[in-house]
């Protein structure tokens, strides 16, 4: 692997690629502090860091979306300068995104030509592009199948059309990043395999990943950034979850929170059969039964889009409920207003926050009350109240350790961390009976998620029923006293944590019955 | 120190806008070989000069603030209202039918209920397309157009017909208008000018919608709903019927300041047989006022004063310097497209601002948009 300069695609390997001293300084934030990163031919590199750490800024400055104010990149021991990505491209470089840049409609072969020049001129090459895509598909092992059309792939062959792409366009180092994040385990050991392949053959790899035991799995040298600083470059033999974990928080974190003792009470939530529609027209939930009791946290598994949203909204009142029932401690509560719903003490934590659990331009004070700003004390008489809402605000901002200047900060200029705190808060400071908890982590960095595992716990110990909807199996795990695993709008299957490993959890998410699986625990 | 002295700019930038509409407009009033200095001038003598002429830049603030608080309610709800002119008609004809009809009964009350009827005329008005927006998706900003393109044509039937002053109804010219209403009907006078009790309640009411936006749990819901419907509705609020009130609330507005204009001014209704015959088109331009005092109730007041000082300094301005009427409009309307200009242009500066700050959304992001921040971010 040292002698050839070749890659089996035929691309010119790239060496080495080193990004020295990089600096890039945005109105008042500094995003990248002299960081130095490089990548080698035949190995996977790991870029590790929380949200804000400044990968995505190294990355696009890599990627020529960003110029650096300091420093330089160096290809194979050469200066380059890359100033946009066709420049990057031209260079060998590849970046897989972590959402798809792929037109549905258009079918493989099509979605790989796209923006590239034609071999005929003004005519269409397909012909010449489906024979490539099939030989560099047999180089690597990716099955695929050029005349597909898109929009019939799942995630996993969709994000092979991607790297294909990549290679398409002469990639000898690629970028992914977070390319694990929608794919369930099974697609994600294929993917590794695919990885494996590739860095066998000589290509460089830059992984990205909140998932440290991903890192530790698949990389070979890891570098971890915080705030902007490179913390530092090591190689993944010599270190652990636990300790890549304190290094990119800079303090002891806990994974799986001390989940305490809880005593199971009354069924609080119900469902019974209920089935409805989704945005797209096509069935969104097929009858979908199960109860959550107080005292409990029910983990709803699944890879995204199998139902889930439409779940939590035909809970919620949302969404309208086609056929079956929704019982709230015993209660039907089946299409009643939301805001009948809610007054019944349902939390509902959405999964786009930014979009449906958060006004942006309202103040923290304003959006905390957003659900209560009707009741005593936050306003009495149709008047608003604003010192019982400022007291309000204050409280939870200090109980749920907000950063943010002050409680009249527009909600929009704080973090994701933090505007998911404001969402928690005030859904929970109401003392809920039922919380729906969907996706509550998604997007936030180690402290952060550790903060939100942490109040969902305690909401539980308190008695409060809890479903939580996550596509993260490790949080599944770490919270759930049950778990149901959904699949194109079915409940596959309900299994205790106890008897859960993410291998039997990963088969039920791909719609698969484990042979030994036991029947339904109801 | 850099962010409080943008917050200044930003502040200022409405008057700045002002400013070089008004540069533009020398220019123009060069290319008519008119000294600008010499038109301004006039124009400033004619709305500010004197005691009188700034009562008269006063009188035609008042419907315009009245407009332009309906406005602050509505588009802080996120609905377009176009229809101030039908709104106003509507409310000025219910509150004339009230003078007319009931002419034994005490001035003061009389007076009341019938600026409660323009109210309440022009609620109605608004909030027809306000219910068909929230409950049938029908673009508001189509439904409050043709709704003028009604009100006119019913304003032009009653005034020339079941409305008409008995005094005209003989006579050829048959001038579309009321008979004239009772003296103790009319608004009272504040000074001896034309300016009336219509101003201050204009006031009051500015001081009242604030109140509403922001010290109401209905105007908190407004604004809600106004801002992110997705939100609001995930947290049991009724979207829909907050929308309604929204436009409502803003067509009230507008009829009130019809009926003022009928109490306060004119004291019949009159018309040219256009909608801007009776309102001066303030149904249009209480808009842009509002938009000038940033959709703020209590701005709305000097924004009103700007634009109607405006209108009446224009045309001292027509008669000093001669300029052709056509140049007034041109000048209103260049101060409109410059303070909206500046307001877009401040709002693009504020998201490059924000989106300066590297933040590692978990939201899709497809390419362009990375790109295009790439472009913001170069200096």
């Amino acid at each position: 692997m040292t002698e050839s300069t070749k890659l089996p695609s035929g691309q010119t390997r790239i060496n080495s690629l080193e990004m020295r001293n990089i600096t890039k300084r945005f109105p008042g934030v500094l995003a990248s502090d002299h960081v130095n990163f490089d990548v080698k031919s035949g190995e996977v590199h790991a870029l590790l860091g929380e949200n804000g750490a400044g990968k995505s800024t190294l990355m696009k400055i890599l990627y020529g979306l960003y110029h650096p104010d300091e420093g330089e990149i160096l290809l194979d021991g050469k200066p380059v300068t890359i100033s946009s990505p066709t420049d990057s491209i031209n260079l060998g470089i590849g970046m897989i995104h972590q959402h798809f840049m792929l037109v549905p409609t258009l079918t493989v072969a099509e979605n790989v030509a796209l923006g590239l020049p034609s071999s005929r001129g003004a005519l269409t090459d397909l012909d010449r592009v489906s024979k490539r895509i099939i030989e560099l598909a047999n180089i690597y092992g990716l099955k695929i199948d050029p005349d597909a059309y898109v929009w019939q792939l799942s995630v996993g062959q969709q994000q092979r059309v991607e790297i294909i792409k990549a290679l398409y366009r002469g990639a000898a180092l690629l970028i992914l990043d977070e390319p694990t994040a929608v794919l369930t385990p099974q697609e994600v050991d294929e993917l590794f395999v695919i990885m494996r392949q590739m860095v066998k053959d000589g290509h460089a790899l830059i992984f990205i990943s909140h998932k440290l035991h991903e890192v530790v799995e698949i990389c070979h040298r890891v570098t971890v950034l915080r705030n902007g600083r490179m913390i530092g470059t090591r190689p993944t033999s010599e270190t652990t979850k636990q300790a890549l974990a304190n290094w990119m928080v800079g303090r002891e974190v806990g994974f799986a929170p001390d989940r305490g003792t809880t005593t199971l009470g009354e069924v609080r939530l119900s469902l019974a059969d209920v089935k409805c529609g989704s945005d797209r027209g096509t069935p969104g939930l097929r009858g979908v039964s199960f109860d959550v009791r107080s005292g409990e946290i029910l983990g709803i598994a699944g890879v995204s889009g199998n139902g889930q949203r439409e779940l939590a909204e035909s809970i919620t009142g949302l969404r309208k409920v086609t056929s079956g029932k929704v019982y709230l401690e015993g209660q039907d509560i089946t299409n009643l207003p939301p805001g009948e719903i809610t007054e019944r003490m349902l939390s509902y934590i959405p999964e786009e926050r930014m979009r449906d659990g958060m006004i942006k331009d309202f103040s923290i004070a304003e959006n905390m009350v957003l659900r209560e700003h009707h009741k005593q004390p936050y306003s009495r008489y149709g008047f608003l109240n604003l010192r019982g809402i400022a007291t309000h605000a204050d409280e939870l901002i200090a109980k749920f350790r907000v950063k943010t200047p002050s409680r009249e900060t527009m909600a929009k200029n704080l973090s994701g961390g933090n505007i998911q705190k404001v969402v928690l808060a005030r859904e929970i400071s109401r003392n809920p009976r039922v919380i729906l908890a969907a996706q509550p982590t998604r997007g936030l960095d180690i402290g952060a998620t550790e903060y939100v595992r942490e109040q969902l716990i305690e909401q539980r110990n308190q008695g409060a029923a809890v479903m939580l909807v996550s596509e993260d199996l490790d949080e599944i795990l770490a919270l759930s006293d049950r778990i149901a695993v959904i699949y194109e709008g079915q409940v596959m299957d309900i299994v205790q944590r106890e008897n859960a490993t993410p291998e039997k959890l990963g088969l039920l998410m791909a719609g698969v019955h484990p042979e030994d699986a036991a029947p339904v625990v109801k | 120190m850099r962010s409080r002295l943008s917050t200044l700019f930003d502040a200022l930038l409405p008057v700045l806008a002002t400013l070089a509409a008004l540069a533009v407009g020398a220019v123009m009033l060069l290319f008519l070989k008119v000294n600008p200095i010499e038109a301004y001038a006039a124009l400033l003598n004619g709305a500010f000069g004197s005691f009188n002429s700034f009562a008269e830049t006063l009188v035609k603030a008042t419907p315009l603030l009245l407009v332009a608080l309906g406005i602050c309610i509505s588009f802080r709800g996120d609905v377009i209202n176009i229809g101030g002119e039908g709104q106003m008609i509507v409310g000025a004809i219910l509150a004339t039918w009230v003078g007319l009809t009931f002419t034994d009964y005490p001035g003061w009350l009389i007076t009341t209920v019938a600026l409660l009827a323009g109210f309440l005329g022009g609620a109605v008005w608004g909030g027809i397309p306000g219910i068909l927006k929230a409950y049938f998706n029908v673009n508001e900003i189509l439904s409050t157009v043709m709704m003028n393109a009604i009100a006119v044509q019913l304003m032009n039937f009653l005034l020339r017909g079941p409305m008409i002053d008995p005094a005209q109804a003989d006579v050829a010219s048959k001038i579309p208008q009321t008979a004239r209403l009772l003296d103790i009907f009319q608004l009272p006078r504040l000074a001896p000018t034309r300016l009336h009790m219509g101003a201050l309640i204009a006031v009051g009411l500015a001081v009242l919608v604030y109140i509403l936006l922001w010290r109401t749990t209905l105007g908190y819901r407004i604004r809600a709903v106004g801002q992110n419907p997705h939100a609001s509705r995930y947290a049991g609020i009724k979207v829909p019927r907050y929308m309604v009130m929204a436009l409502l609330l803003s067509g009230a507005f507008a009829g009130l300041a019809g009926a003022i204009q009928v109490y306060g001014v004119n004291y019949r209704m009159i018309t040219d047989g256009s909608a801007s015959g009776f309102t001066g088109s303030a149904g249009f331009n209480g808009i842009v006022a509002a938009l000038f005092g940033q959709l703020h109730p209590i701005w709305s007041i000097p924004a009103s004063i700007l634009f109607g000082a405006l209108l009446v300094g224009a045309n001292s301005m027509q008669r000093i310097v001669q300029v052709p009427s056509a140049l007034i409009t041109v000048l209103n309307g260049l101060v409109v497209v410059f303070v909206v200009s500046s307001e877009i242009w401040r709002r693009r500066r504020q998201r490059r601002r924000l989106a300066a700050a590297p933040e590692e959304e978990p939201s899709p992001k497809p390419d362009q948009t990375e790109v295009q921040k790439k472009e913001e971010a170069q200096p």
